[in-house]
């Protein structure tokens, strides 16, 4: 019998979580972009939330077997998608990222194809043969999710692509590969570092380097990071107050209501705001691990797995780059920045997080 | 491990290490926030402060300057800079803006460059044209989309009310050069400020300059002002009235136009300047909004040394205008008598040379009234030679040759002095008495500026008291400069038997002598012409470059007895002494004309009310009423 799903057996810790941090990011947006021209994002956003868990909702009533079995399906309209992405997408900021759907939005395919790898990954990895991943087994995992990540790389899009790594790596991780492959893995990955970097375009390649010294160029690629710093360390401890940091009222702090609205969201809160959010990031993060621990079966588990590797990917490639421990990247912040597809897609994947705890009590 | 995954074994040390990175990746990334945040917030909070906190000047307006009767010499007038905001630069569009404000390729560059050198990483704006002309502002005014980085500022800029009068005087205002900003005086100074460059300008910049106020303003990141925090006022510069008086200035300068040389005109009862001129001039209107390469070139080029004030620059032998100072050395040294007469045949011999008077046929019998009406050479190389070379030396630094007078311009030379101990120090050879002939008729290595020729003479005209020259009344020098002492006049106590001859023997060369030419009927004139060799005669002989011709000196002073005015004029290369000399007639006749139209003014017009006592302060509308 199966056990059928019932609104009671929501995960409602994991819901106030992304409310929690769902209204810290409008309210920031509201901050940051006020008398800007984009000054109604923060209402957009609030829209998007509210989308976010309807689609949550809905998704929820969808058994998780059943959308793991179909994601071969899946991933077949994905890859169509992002194929017309390359035949039909307008080029925006030179890179393909966007297909124009109904009502003048823009669809970033490469966005919900998140949600597909990860149900493919928890497909993939779920069916193994007896001693674990074979070698075999994981050349065919691989080339499955180089298609993807191939077309999303060409648009060019480096950033998302590579947020599709974590998503493989975990499911390879827990599939069963035995550490030594792992090893192994992680030394030719090393040894493929200069090749990969030669391999960059030259403002990939410019984009690294002032990473490391973001002084060498304060008015040119360095100029982000530097004006990020700045925003965090003017926020001290106890923050400017809302709506009052320098740094991103006076639009010195670049796109601060998308991929630097932590960097706003610390100068304005100051750093018992940031311990608050990074708080409920952490707790979200081990909600989601929690829901892997009790999950009724390894797909759901994966399917766990994968969402947090990837929100985890999310936040630390989103907030390192704030405080410049990590190269400044177009990565958002899931639940903050504004932003409709990131938004929603973050929406799906703790839907299907809430699909799985919600019948963990099944077989 | 377990082989079976579809069994429900979860994988408790996968997912454990992850929870575990998970958690040591949320520590690593609050520290650095830590680090930022509560470790070295100040630092951040200043940087954030610099980011949006600018501080722009507010140019105070410079100060005017007037002349003696407050007419304005140098106004100022509201004018506009082209300023490139460096945050929206771009370099596609140097050309058209080179273009519209006629600048030479690479002039924005260059100056775009300057600013980050000076200003480091943050600076923001850039003066690329100073004092844009009507067109230009028109252009910048059509081209205001293209053009967004190009900003119109307010600012002041030089007016010349009166043309080119008093060029040399009143000097000229420009960017700092950079060899300027290297210098003491401008330790506190930017590059692209302007400055007093020359004349009253440099020498009381620091009066007429006021200090510029500031304001902070919030900027957001494209430099746009969001409100002011604060403003300073800035403190316009002081007024300075000078004693230059316009119209004798005009006269004289008229007199003198297309000539090289210098005239001098001072009140010999105070040492207060009325004329101070030197031609070529140059156009003060045309230097403002900053000559061009080409033309400065030209300037700097032109043989004829327009930028160079002869009147306290030009360093040249005085002539027969030295000798009255020898006649005083002669006779208060005791060395001869006024009533000592020479035998004068159009020649003498000394140490074995023969020294020529300027006319060959000789003076006759001469005493030192008549040696001084026919400038007779060989009465005074006999006095020179009674007398010797210190005592004429001694009695000349008296009178304040062979050092600056310390008026009030900058860069006055100190002409030359000869005696036997400049000799040894200079030469390391003792003085030959042969060489004392020559100075004693104003030759030799003696050189004087027209500055000095009119203060020495003009002291000895007063009878014996040298008033220093100056352009600023002493009240005045002392209102901007408190700590400015009014110097003490140099006297001589002359026999009044002896300033009698002498006074005798220049009014002489006016009615009788070699300086006819500056007589005004119905005033009491005093003069000395000078015709002063530039090279041997030999030389001169031989020689048709004009340059090589003799300089013609002219002093003058009226009335003879309690002068009130002392005037000396050169005319470089002019040839004869006597040729100067309707330049200063003119200069005197203005001078007793205004007076005596003053005399008349104020006998058949009612008092009026007098004008405020301060002249610094005077608005211009109360100086428009006044004229």
């Amino acid at each position: 019998m199966r056990h059928e799903s019932a609104i009671k057996d929501f995960d409602w810790p994991l819901m106030a979580l992304a409310f929690l941090i769902s209204g810290l990011g409008v309210l920031e947006i509201y901050s940051a972009a006020g008398a800007t021209a984009w000054q109604d994002a923060y209402l957009r956003q609030i829209f998007w939330v509210a989308l976010g868990f309807v689609l949550l909702w809905i998704s929820s009533g969808v058994d998780y077997h059943w959308l793991v079995g179909q994601s071969p399906a899946f991933y077949g309209v994905t890859i169509a998608g992002l194929l017309a992405v390359w035949a039909f997408g307008p080029t925006i900021n030179g890179s393909q990222r966007w297909l124009p759907v109904f009502g003048g939005f823009n669809l970033q395919v490469s966005e919900f194809a998140k949600v597909v790898l990860v149900l493919l990954v928890a497909r993939l990895f779920s069916e193994l043969p007896k001693g674990g991943l074979k070698v075999v087994g994981l050349l065919k995992g691989g080339a499955i999710f180089c298609v993807p990540w191939l077309l999303v790389l060409r648009q060019p899009d480096l950033s998302t692509s590579l947020s599709y790594v974590p998503i493989f790596g975990i499911g390879v991780l827990l599939g069963g590969l035995r550490w030594k492959y792992v090893s192994i893995g992680v030394l030719v990955a090393l040894l493929m570092l200069p090749l990969v970097w030669r391999s960059l375009e030259p403002y990939q390649q410019s984009r690294l380097t002032t990473f490391m010294d973001p002084e060498q160029d304060p008015r040119g690629e360095g100029y982000q990071s530097l004006q990020s710093k700045i925003a965090v360390g003017a926020g001290g401890i106890w923050g400017q107050g809302f709506a009052r940091g320098s740094q991103t009222q006076l639009r010195f702090l670049p796109v601060p209501h998308t991929d630097f609205v932590f960097a706003a969201y610390a100068e304005e809160t100051g750093f018992v705001g940031v311990t608050l959010a990074l708080t409920l990031y952490f707790a979200l993060l081990m909600r989601i691990v929690h829901n892997a621990q009790t999950a009724s079966d390894s797909q759901g588990m994966l399917v766990c797995m994968g969402v947090a590797a990837l929100l985890l990917f999310h936040i630390v490639v989103n907030v390192g780059m704030v405080v410049n421990k990590m190269p400044v990247t177009g990565i958002p912040l899931p639940l903050m920045s504004y932003g409709g597809s990131s938004t929603l897609t973050t929406f799906l994947l703790l839907g299907l997080v809430n699909n799985v705890r919600m019948r963990r009590f099944a077989n | 491990m377990t082989p079976n995954i579809k069994d429900k074994q979860p994988r408790d040390v996968e997912i454990a290490v992850f929870q575990y990175a998970v958690a040591i990746v949320f520590l690593w990334l609050l520290t650095g926030f830590w680090e930022l945040q509560v470790r070295d917030p100040e630092f951040y909070e200043a940087r954030a402060a610099r980011n949006s906190v600018k501080s722009l000047p507010v140019l105070a307006p410079r100060g005017k300057i007037l002349d003696r009767e407050g007419r304005i010499l140098v106004d100022n007038l509201p004018s506009f800079h082209a300023v490139l905001s460096i945050d929206d630069l771009n370099p596609d569009n140097y050309q058209l803006i080179a273009e519209g404000l006629s600048l030479a390729d690479g002039d924005i560059e260059a100056r775009v460059r300057q600013a980050k050198e000076e200003q480091g990483p943050e600076y923001l704006k850039v003066t690329i044209k100073e004092h844009l002309s009507e067109a230009e502002i028109a252009f910048l005014e059509a081209h205001r989309v293209e053009l967004r980085e190009v900003e119109l500022v307010l600012s002041q800029r030089r007016l010349y009310p009166r043309g080119g009068v008093g060029a040399h005087v009143l000097g000229y205002v420009g960017e700092i050069s950079e060899r300027e900003l290297n210098q003491h005086d401008f330790v506190l100074y930017k590059s692209g400020t302007e400055i007093g460059k020359s004349g009253i300008e440099r020498q009381y910049e620091n009066a007429l300059r006021g200090a510029d106020g500031s304001r902070l303003v919030l900027v957001d990141s494209r430099s746009r002002r969001i409100r002011d925090l604060d403003l300073v006022e800035p403190v316009a510069g002081q007024n300075l009235r000078l004693t230059l008086d316009a119209d004798l200035q005009a006269v004289a300068e008229l007199a003198l136009e297309g000539r090289r040389g210098a005239v001098v005109a001072l009140d010999p009862n105070n040492g207060e300047l009325l004329v101070v001129t030197s031609s070529p001039a140059f156009d003060l209107n045309k230097l403002i909004g900053g000559i061009s390469r080409a033309d400065w070139g030209r300037v700097l080029a032109d043989p004829d040394k327009p930028l160079l004030n002869r009147a306290t620059q030009a360093q040249r032998a005085p002539g027969s205008i030295f000798k009255p100072i020898v006649g005083l050395a002669a006779v208060a040294a005791g060395a001869v008598d006024p009533d000592f007469k020479v035998l004068c045949k159009g020649g003498a011999t000394f140490y074995d040379r023969y020294f020529r008077c300027h006319t060959a046929a000789g003076h006759g019998w001469v005493n030192l009234e008549s040696a001084m009406v026919h400038s007779c050479d060989v009465y005074f190389y006999t006095i020179g030679h009674e007398v010797g070379i210190d005592k004429i030396a001694e009695y000349a630094r008296i009178a304040g040759f062979g050092d600056v007078t310390h008026v009030d311009l900058p860069a006055e030379e100190r002409g030359l002095l000869p005696s036997s101990s400049w000799k040894i120090r200079y030469y390391r050879d003792k003085w030959y008495a042969g060489e004392t002939i020559s100075v004693a008729i104003g030759q030799g290595a003696l050189t004087v500026t027209p500055l000095q020729a009119a203060y020495a003479l003009g002291g000895l005209a007063a009878g014996g008291v040298w008033h220093r020259p100056h352009l600023l009344s002493y009240d005045q020098r002392k209102r901007i400069d408190p700590d400015f002492e009014r110097p003490e006049p140099s006297r001589l106590d002359i026999e009044p038997k002896h300033l009698d001859a002498l006074i005798r023997g220049l009014r002489g060369v006016i009615t009788e002598g070699t300086g006819a030419r500056a007589a005004l009927p119905g005033y009491d004139v005093c003069g000395k012409t000078g015709t002063a060799q530039r090279v041997s005669r030999r030389f001169a002989e031989n020689n048709t470059d004009p340059r090589y011709f003799d300089d013609a000196w002219f002093v003058g002073f009226a009335p003879c007895v309690e002068p009130e005015i002392m005037v000396t004029a050169l005319w470089e290369n002019g040839e004869h002494g006597p040729m100067a000399g309707p330049i200063v007639r003119d200069v005197i006749k203005a001078y007793f004309d205004k007076k005596r139209r003053r005399a008349w003014d104020r006998a058949t017009q009612p008092p009026r009310p007098p004008t405020p006592g301060d002249p610094s302060n005077l608005s211009a509308a109360s100086l428009e009423a006044e004229r």
